[in-house]
């Protein structure tokens, strides 16, 4: 990666009232970001959506037995790439295996994923040493 | 989940007052409509015109009180959605399943 314009790290506790905060953060961004040539109102509501999702699996994910257990998210952006990368300390879950929702037949969950590989270029779930890493990249070039 | 009910016309009128709806208030969203129905009120027009914001829960729990007022052959109709919750409608072809009309007057006057 490229020296970073904008550089945000954000540690929350494992709970769903956090979430707007991590969206405002994604919309508050793709506002100020200079240089981007696409449709920012829709990158701000994509930004906002992908961060609201990323964190609310991590805090699906969490671990319960810690109830000090937090979620971190962090947000680099250089003049290529956007990159978020969301920590958690839980199980983990098999990305690979999480399906294209049957739109035919729509269910309540399992969307959330979905949402995030349609409006970023890559996504990879990693294990690290105390949990899991959800990297999420868009080329802003 | 902030919202109140109203009954208009034969009508549960949901007004959502909140501009997101996300996993932190979706369950709230859902347990209203589970409510309504469980009350034999499976005549739902929900009220979006507030909410700027809805994530994958947010759809879900609009999904979940569409199945529970069809299967007690009530309506549930969505009204003022914002384009940028309609989108997230057509990304999702939820647009296909619900009844969706521009406003409240709108969607009262409509025929089953």
């Amino acid at each position: 990666m490229c020296d970073p314009i904008i550089q945000v790290e954000v540690i929350i506790p494992t709970q769903t009232k956090y979430l707007n905060l991590i969206g405002s953060i994604g919309e508050q961004i793709a506002k100020d970001l200079e240089d981007y040539s696409g449709d920012r109102e829709a990158l701000s509501y994509h930004l906002n959506l992908v961060l609201t999702e990323a964190t609310a699996n991590a805090i699906k994910h969490a671990n319960y037995n810690d109830p000090k257990d937090t979620v971190r998210i962090t947000i680099h952006i250089d003049d290529q790439e956007l990159n978020i990368k969301v920590y958690d300390h839980g199980q983990g879950f098999d990305l690979e295996k999480v399906d294209i929702p049957d739109f035919d037949h729509p269910k309540e969950g399992g969307m959330g994923i979905f949402f995030i590989r349609t409006f970023m270029d890559s996504v990879t779930y990693t294990r690290i040493n105390d949990g899991n890493v959800l990297e999420i990249i868009k080329y802003l070039k | 989940m902030n919202a109140n009910l109203e009954k208009i016309n034969g009508y549960s009128v949901v007004n959502v007052l909140e501009e997101r709806i996300d996993a932190h208030n979706s369950a709230g969203l859902k347990e209203i409509f589970l409510h309504l129905i469980e009350q034999g009120e499976a005549d739902i027009i929900v009220q979006l015109d507030r909410v700027r914001f809805i994530d994958s829960s947010g759809l879900g729990a609009l999904l979940s009180g569409h199945k529970n007022a069809m299967a007690k052959s009530g309506r549930f109709i969505l009204a003022g959605c914002k384009q940028q919750v309609v989108s997230m409608f057509e990304l999702t072809r939820l647009n296909r399943i619900f009844e969706i009309y521009v406003d409240l007057t709108e969607a009262l006057g409509s025929q089953n």
